[in-house]
C-alpha cells in the first residue's frame, strides 16, 4: 500500500475527458480522505443520528446532548486524540475536514461535555461519567481461524464471508425479537468483520452490568481446556433462542454452504477436528474407520463432505446413542463451526469506542458501509467501494454545482440511501415521539404538583 | 415497622396473613427484660434448629415441614401483633448476639436467608407480592391467557435447564429484562420483545438475594454500634445476656480442651490412626511420607493438634522431627517456629486460633502440592475409595459414602465413615474435625474402658 503519491496539485483531481485520465491509483492517503471528507463523509445524517431528535426544535429537546458526546481521532503517524466534542453540526464538520482523521470513534455521552471534564470528579457528587452509550457489537472474522480453510488473519473472501452473515441474522433476530430492541444499524468493518449499534434509548441507558448480561446471553462456551469440545449444551432441549438459531440458520448454512465449501470432512486433518468433538471413542473410531476405507472411491456423485456427514448424524442421531453426552452432539458440532463469536469486552463497557460508520479502513482503503439485515446474504464485501474508486466515480461526473449529496454520483449513495430509510429515519422518528411523550409527562406532573 | 399494628386492623377480614417483616428497621417498641432474652431464645431455637437440619442434608420437602414445625413450636402465639412483634424483637436481639465477629456473622445470615425463605414461599400470592413492591421490584404476574400462549417456551426453558415445568411453577412474572441481568445470562428466563418470564422459584431466589444483601450490610452496620456505643452503654443490663446468648447456644469452637486434656507427642501415631478424621490422617500421613507440608496443610493439622490437645511445646518437637530428613534445626527455629506459635497465641496479637470447621476446610481449594481442603471433596472418586479401605470401611460402606459424595454432601460423607469405622451411630453428624475426634475417643473409651 506504499506506493509514491504524486506531488502536483492535489486538489485538481478533474481531468478533463473520460477514462484512463480519470482514473485514480489505488491507495490510501491523507489527500484522498481531504476530498472524500470534503465530498462525500455524511456529516450531517451522522449529525443527525448523534443528536436523537435533540435538534433544538421542540422545547422538550435537550440541548446539551450532541456536545457531551466524546469522539476520538486517530490522525496520520497514529497521534491519537481523545475527548473530542462539538456542539453542532459545523463544529464537526470543520473539525474533521481540517483535522482529516485516518479513524474516527465514537464513545459515550458523559454527564457533561468532555472538553470540560477536568473541571469534574472521578467520583462523589459532581461526577464525568458516561450516562448515554449505544449497545455495540463487533464480530471479527479472524476469531473464526480454526474453522475456515480458505483465508486466516486478516483476509476475507465469498467462501467464508457468510459466516459474518448468518452472524448478523442470529444476533439480529434475538436483538429484535427476544429483547424488543428495533433501531440497530449493521456496518461492515471495513476489512474483516461487522459492528452492530443498537440505538434505542433502553439499549443506550443500559448498565454495565446489564450489558455483559446481554454479552453473556449471547455467549456459548465450554471453556475447559481439557475438553476438544469447545461448545457444550447440556439440557434435554434447547434454550429457545438456541434452537431458533439452530433450525432457521445455523443448521442449513452449515450443511449446504460451510460443510462443503470449506471441504470440512474431506481429509484426515479436517475430519478429525469433528472426531475430536465426539464424547464416545468407540463412535468417533466407527466413523474413522469408515472414512479411512473410502478414502478415493466415492460411492456417489455427492459431495464426500455431505455423505459423511450424513453418516455422522445417523449414528448420533439414532436412537440407540444413550451416552448423556451424545445427546446434542450434533448441534454441538455445528454450533462451534457456525455459532456468532463476539468481541465480549467490546459490549461490556459503556466508555468503549467504537470506529463510526462511513469511515475508510486505512488498510483495504474500503468505506464502513451499513449493511441491511434483511439483505444480508447480498452483502459483498469484495464489491464494497474503495476510497479511490470513489474519487474516480466523482472525477466521471465532472465538476457539479450543486454541492449537496455528492455521494449519489458514485456508488457511496445506495449506502447512504440504506443508512437513512432502514435506520436513520425510523429511529428520528421514534426519537421524537419519545421526546414529546416525556416533555409532556413532565409538564403533566407539574401541573398535578401544582393543583390543590 | 410501626406500622404493624395499624396493617393488623386494616387487613381484610379472611385468613391471617403472615406478615414476613423484613427487619428494615429497628421498632419503637417497649420490651421487658425478660422478654428481650426469651424471645432471642425462642427464636434461637429455630435458627439452630434450622441448622441442624442443613447439616443432616435433609432434602427440601423436609426442610419446609421443619422450617414450618419449629416456628409453630417456638414463635406462634395467638395474636398476630403479639407474633409479629416477637418476630421482629427476636431478630434484632440477635443480630446484636450474632454481629460480633464475621464466624458469627455469617452463620447468622445464613439462618436467617434460610428462613426467609421458607417463609416467603409459604406466603399466600398477595403477602409476595407485597414483599416485591417493598423491594421495589416492577414485577406484574403473567395473565393465564397469556401463559396458555408462552406455555411451550417456557416449557422449553425449563427442560433447557434440566428442570420441568410443574404445576407449582405455573405462577410466573412478567419484569423488564434489564431488572434480571442475572438470569438473562445465564438463559435461565424465557424473553420476548425485551420482558423477561421469571418463574416463582426465581423470584424467591431474587427477593431472597436482596433480603440477604440487605441484612449482610446492616450486622456490619450493627457491629460497628454494638462496640463504639451500645455494649459500653449497657454493660449493666443488655451486655451480659447478649454475651451469654451466644456463648451458650453456638456449638463448641474447640478452643479449649475439655475431657481429654492433653495428647502428648507419643500418643500422636495411635490416636491418629483410629480416632482422626480422613482430611487429618491424609495429612498426617503425608507430613511422616515428605517429611513436609505446605502452609495450607501445616495450618489445618497444626491447629487440629492443637484443638486434640497437643500443647506448644509437644507440637514443636513434633514438627521439628517430622520435618528433620529435610529442614535443619536451625532452620527450623528460622522458619516455622514462629508460626506455629503464633498459632497458639503467643506471638503477634496473640490471637489464639480455633481450629478449623468442616465448613471452613471444605471451602477451601488446595493447589498443587497441597494436602489440606476436604478429601471427600478434592479427591479423585479413585484416591477417596483407597483412602477409605485403608481407614478399614467395608465395601458396601464405601458405596453409600461415595453416594453422598457424588451429591456433594461431604459431612454426611464423614458421618457415614465414622459409623462404619467405629460401627456406632453418629446423630449429631460431623461438623467439626476435632468434634470426630472427641466422639471417636468417646466411643472406644466405652468400648475398651480407657482413652486410646
Amino acid at each position: 500500500m506504499t506506493k509514491e503519491q504524486a506531488d502536483n496539485g492535489r486538489d485538481d483531481m478533474v481531468i478533463d475527458g473520460p477514462g484512463q485520465a480519470n482514473a485514480v491509483p489505488d491507495e490510501f492517503n491523507a489527500n484522498y480522505l481531504r476530498i472524500y471528507y470534503g465530498k462525500l463523509f455524511p456529516h450531517a445524517d451522522m449529525f443527525k443520528w448523534m443528536s436523537y431528535g435533540n435538534d433544538g426544535k421542540h422545547p422538550g429537546c435537550d440541548k446539551s446532548y450532541f456536545g457531551r458526546r466524546e469522539f476520538s481521532f486517530t490522525l496520520e503517524n497514529d497521534i491519537y486524540i481523545r475527548f473530542q466534542s462539538f456542539n453542532s453540526v459545523t463544529e464537526l464538520e470543520n473539525s474533521i475536514k481540517e483535522k482529516c482523521p485516518f479513524k474516527i470513534d465514537i464513545g459515550p455521552v458523559y454527564s457533561v461535555d468532555p472538553a470540560k471534564r477536568h473541571a469534574y470528579a472521578q467520583s462523589g457528587d459532581n461526577v464525568f461519567t458516561p450516562v448515554e452509550r449505544e449497545l455495540v457489537f463487533d464480530i471479527d472474522i479472524s476469531d473464526y481461524d480454526d474453522v475456515r480453510y480458505c483465508c486466516t488473519g486478516a483476509d476475507v473472501c465469498l467462501e467464508c464471508w457468510p459466516l459474518m452473515t448468518i452472524a448478523i441474522k442470529v444476533i439480529d433476530t434475538s436483538l429484535r425479537d427476544d429483547f424488543g430492541f428495533n433501531h440497530i444499524l449493521w456496518v461492515y468493518s471495513g476489512r474483516r468483520g461487522v459492528h452492530c449499534w443498537v440505538c434505542d434509548g433502553k439499549a443506550r441507558r443500559l448498565t454495565n452490568e446489564q450489558r455483559a448480561a446481554i454479552a453473556d446471553y449471547f455467549y456459548v462456551y465450554k471453556g475447559n481446556e481439557n475438553s476438544h469440545k469447545k461448545i457444550s449444551l447440556p439440557g434435554l432441549v434447547l434454550y429457545p433462542f438456541l434452537a431458533r438459531s439452530y433450525t432457521e440458520v445455523l443448521k442449513g448454512f452449515f450443511e449446504a454452504k460451510l460443510l462443503p465449501n470449506q471441504n470440512l470432512l474431506a481429509s484426515e486433518e479436517r475430519y478429525e477436528k469433528i472426531l475430536e468433538m465426539i464424547p464416545d471413542a468407540s463412535v468417533a473410531s466407527e466413523l474413522r474407520r469408515r472414512w479411512q476405507e473410502n478414502k478415493r472411491a466415492s460411492m456417489s456423485k455427492d459431495d464426500i463432505n455431505i455423505v459423511r456427514w450424513e453418516q455422522l448424524k445417523s449414528i448420533l442421531q439414532s436412537g440407540k446413542q444413550k451416552m448423556q453426552g451424545l445427546r446434542r452432539c450434533v448441534e454441538e458440532i455445528v454450533f462451534s463451526y457456525t455459532y456468532p463469536r463476539l468481541d465480549m469486552e467490546v459490549s461490556k463497557h459503556m466508555n468503549h469506542l467504537l470506529k463510526a460508520p462511513f469511515c475508510v479502513h486505512p488498510k483495504t482503503g474500503r468505506v464502513c458501509v451499513p449493511i441491511d439485515p434483511n439483505n444480508c446474504d447480498e452483502f459483498d464485501p469484495t464489491t464494497v467501494p474503495t476510497l479511490s474508486q470513489l474519487l474516480e466515480e466523482l472525477n466521471r461526473g465532472g465538476p457539479r454545482q450543486d454541492a449537496e449529496n455528492e455521494w449519489d454520483r458514485t456508488s457511496l449513495g445506495e449506502s447512504v440511501t440504506i443508512f437513512r430509510t432502514s435506520f436513520l429515519q425510523p429511529l428520528l422518528k421514534s426519537c421524537k415521539e419519545e421526546i414529546e411523550n416525556s416533555y409532556n409527562a413532565k409538564l403533566q406532573q407539574s401541573k398535578n404538583a401544582l393543583s390543590w | 415497622m410501626e406500622v404493624v399494628q395499624s396493617q393488623r386492623k386494616s387487613s381484610s377480614n379472611n385468613v391471617i396473613v403472615s406478615i414476613l417483616p423484613l427487619y428494615r428497621s429497628a421498632p419503637p417498641l417497649e420490651v421487658r427484660l425478660e422478654d428481650f432474652e426469651f424471645f432471642a431464645i425462642d427464636r434461637l431455637r429455630v435458627l439452630k434448629g434450622l441448622s441442624d437440619g442443613l447439616c443432616r442434608g435433609k432434602k427440601p420437602e423436609e426442610m419446609e415441614k421443619l422450617v414450618l414445625d419449629l416456628w409453630k413450636a417456638n414463635m406462634r402465639h395467638p395474636q398476630a401483633v403479639e407474633e409479629v412483634n416477637k418476630d421482629i424483637i427476636s431478630h434484632f436481639v440477635l443480630r446484636l448476639v450474632y454481629c460480633r465477629t464475621e464466624e458469627l456473622r455469617k452463620w447468622f445470615l445464613s439462618m436467617e436467608t434460610t428462613l426467609f425463605r421458607h417463609r416467603f414461599r409459604w406466603g399466600s400470592s398477595e403477602a409476595q407480592r407485597a414483599l416485591m413492591s417493598e423491594f421495589k421490584l416492577p414485577y406484574k404476574a403473567v395473565s393465564n391467557a397469556e401463559f396458555e400462549s408462552l406455555k411451550d417456551k417456557l416449557g422449553q426453558v425449563a427442560r433447557s435447564m434440566g428442570q420441568t415445568l410443574a404445576a407449582a411453577d405455573a405462577i410466573f412474572y412478567k419484569v423488564p429484562f434489564e431488572e434480571v441481568p442475572d438470569l438473562v445470562a445465564g438463559r435461565r428466563v424465557f424473553i420476548h420483545k425485551g420482558h423477561a418470564y421469571v418463574a416463582i422459584n426465581q423470584v424467591v431466589s431474587l427477593v431472597v438475594t436482596q433480603f440477604r444483601s440487605y441484612l449482610s450490610k446492616a450486622l456490619i452496620l450493627t457491629n460497628r454500634k454494638w462496640t463504639s456505643t451500645i455494649r459500653e452503654q449497657e454493660k449493666d443490663r443488655l451486655t451480659p445476656i447478649v454475651e451469654a446468648l451466644c456463648t451458650s447456644y453456638l456449638g463448641p469452637d474447640y478452643s479449649q480442651q475439655q475431657e481429654f486434656g492433653e495428647i502428648s507427642i507419643k500418643d500422636i501415631d495411635q490416636v491418629a490412626k483410629t480416632s482422626f478424621p480422613l482430611c487429618m490422617r491424609h495429612l498426617f500421613e503425608k507430613v511422616k511420607e515428605d517429611h513436609h507440608l505446605k502452609h495450607g496443610g501445616r495450618m489445618q493439622l497444626g491447629l487440629f493438634l492443637k484443638g486434640v490437645g497437643l500443647k506448644l511445646d509437644d507440637a514443636l518437637a513434633f514438627w521439628k522431627a517430622e520435618f528433620a530428613p529435610k529442614v535443619s534445626a536451625e532452620r527450623f527455629d528460622k522458619e516455622y517456629a514462629y508460626n506455629i506459635r503464633h498459632n497458639y497465641g503467643r506471638e503477634g496479637k496473640r490471637t489464639d486460633y480455633t481450629p478449623y470447621s468442616c465448613q471452613k476446610i471444605i471451602s477451601v481449594t488446595p493447589g498443587i502440592g497441597d494436602h489440606h481442603g476436604c478429601p471427600y471433596r478434592h479427591f479423585s472418586e479413585e484416591n477417596l475409595r483407597a483412602a477409605l479401605v485403608r481407614m478399614g470401611v467395608s465395601s458396601r460402606a464405601v458405596e453409600d459414602v461415595m453416594d453422598k459424595v457424588h451429591n456433594r454432601h461431604y459431612q454426611l460423607a464423614c458421618t457415614l465413615t465414622f459409623e462404619a469405622v467405629h460401627g456406632s451411630s453418629c446423630d449429631a453428624g460431623i461438623n467439626h474435625p476435632n468434634q470426630y475426634f472427641i466422639d471417636s475417643q468417646r466411643v472406644l473409651q466405652s468400648k475398651n474402658g480407657s482413652v486410646a
